[in-house]
């Protein structure tokens, strides 16, 4: 407690609160720091990067803690992480942010057909991996939050700032396009 | 409810995200609907073999260290009390003790070329520490205009700080820390993954002449004296480019104080 008290003396109020504020960020916000990383990691396609991405959107959450109002915090970082990830995009690979996703434009939805076939019960490790590394980055996004982080609808809404609605066509059309890589792998194999 | 409906909403099925009612009106109609059953299934199977095959990827332990260290923490009650704690500071107790009994060895650390050897030793435990432990800022700002005035009341002098971003030399804070007897003002920079800490303190007139880089357990050190002052960069960064840090801070006008831009 002493420490405390030196720090009135010297600052007067600042430092005490931004040390309770850095015990609730650790325990608040750190725990989903594996999931901040995942998210950055294949968002970027490799380790650098991705942790580049991380400790910049760290610094930046703490600098926000100030305004989380409570709910999920995974969600509240995960929004950072990924608005952090597309702000570093412009930066380091512009031409990837105007590949805009040519599905949302031209697709049309053939509800009577079943895209989905079995081939990716067999499918291997490796084939999983690369396909979804194969995926424009709005639909790699969504496939990661969905099947990987377990996010509600609701959750991936909030953290991509689209509505539910774009959110369900993304993830469908995200999830026919993977199967269609997946079944054009395994009709490659002898 | 038909195969068209069900069709629609198969994922959010899937996805257990539909309300009760719906859930049952389309298991109800899985139960007569072949054609359906096997849509559910096909994504199912979709479903497990992303989880099943895509990596999870945990976030590094150095990252862990590094995102907790950035966290500002509470300075020391008093700088002896940090003095205390360290065990590399055997060394310098030895040294009070005997200065006060005599001045023969007290004769030996004041060469020159002895004071740097354990300055640059003290210099790299210190970083060392400062990565390790939850130590590494006490002030975390990017902001020079707000890492500067931290330091009013907390060290008898007032250490030039410059953000050097467009060099490619982001600041990120700054702490306190204690080097051979003296509080010393630290500024941490940032070089894509490296940490720089920049030692600063005035210079007394005892210490050498801006010298060649020096580096010792792995990292790199670079030292000037500009202005009155003495300045030490500490890093794993490479030299070349720590020299490139070093001439970026050399080059910089001082702030004195007032605001800038």
């Amino acid at each position: 407690m002493s420490g405390r008290v030196f720090n009135l003396e010297m600052d007067g109020r600042s430092s005490m609160n931004e040390n309770e504020s850095a015990a609730q960020f650790e325990q608040e916000i750190l725990p989903h720091l594996d999931a901040a990383y995942n998210l950055a990691r294949w968002l970027t396609g490799n380790d650098h990067d991705a942790q580049d991405v991380v400790q910049e959107a760290s610094l930046r959450a703490f600098k926000f803690f100030g305004g989380f109002r409570g709910g999920s915090s995974r969600s509240w970082l995960l929004t950072i992480v990924r608005n952090t990830f597309y702000t570093w995009l412009g930066q380091n690979r512009p031409h990837e942010l105007s590949e805009q996703s040519t599905e949302e434009l031209h697709s049309v939805e053939d509800p009577s057909a079943n895209p989905y076939t079995l081939i990716a019960r067999n499918a291997s490790v490796e084939a999983v991996r690369e396909a979804i590394e194969q995926l424009p980055v709005e639909f790699r996004e969504i496939i990661v939050l969905r099947e990987l982080e377990s996010c509600s609808y609701k959750e991936i809404a909030a953290v991509t700032g689209v509505p539910i609605g774009t959110v369900m066509s993304r993830l469908a059309r995200a999830r026919k396009q993977l199967q269609e890589i997946l079944n054009l792998e395994s009709g490659e194999r002898p | 409810m038909n195969c068209e409906d069900t069709q629609k909403l198969l994922a959010a099925y899937s996805d257990g995200e539909l309300d009760l009612t719906r859930t049952l009106e389309i298991e109800e109609h899985l139960e007569i609907c072949e054609s359906c059953r096997e849509a559910v299934e096909g994504l199912s199977a979709l479903k497990k073999a992303i989880w099943g095959g895509a990596p999870y990827y945990k976030a590094p332990v150095e990252l862990r260290q590094r995102v907790i260290a950035s966290l500002p923490r509470s300075v020391p009650a008093e700088p002896k009390s940090h003095f205390w704690q360290m065990g590399g500071w055997g060394a310098g107790l030895a040294m009070a003790a005997c200065l006060s009994i005599g001045l023969f060895l007290g004769a030996l650390v004041y060469r020159p070329h002895q004071l740097r050897k354990e300055v640059v030793s003290e210099l790299t435990s210190s970083h060392i520490r400062s990565l390790l432990a939850t130590h590494l800022m006490d002030v975390v700002s990017t902001d020079q205009h707000t890492v500067k005035p931290w330091f009013d009341g907390k060290i008898d002098f007032a250490p030039p700080v410059q953000d050097l971003s467009r060099n490619g030399f982001p600041l990120i804070g700054g702490r306190l820390d204690y080097i051979h007897g003296r509080t010393v003002a630290v500024l941490i920079y940032q070089a894509r993954k490296h940490i720089i800490n920049l030692f600063i303190w005035p210079s007394t007139g005892n210490e050498a002449e801006t010298s060649s880089p020096t580096s010792q357990q792995g990292y790199n050190l670079v030292h000037w004296r500009k202005s009155g002052m003495t300045f030490w960069a500490v890093s794993d960064l490479n030299t070349k480019e720590l020299k490139e840090f070093s001439q970026a801070v050399e080059s910089e006008p001082s702030t004195g104080g007032t605001g800038r831009q």
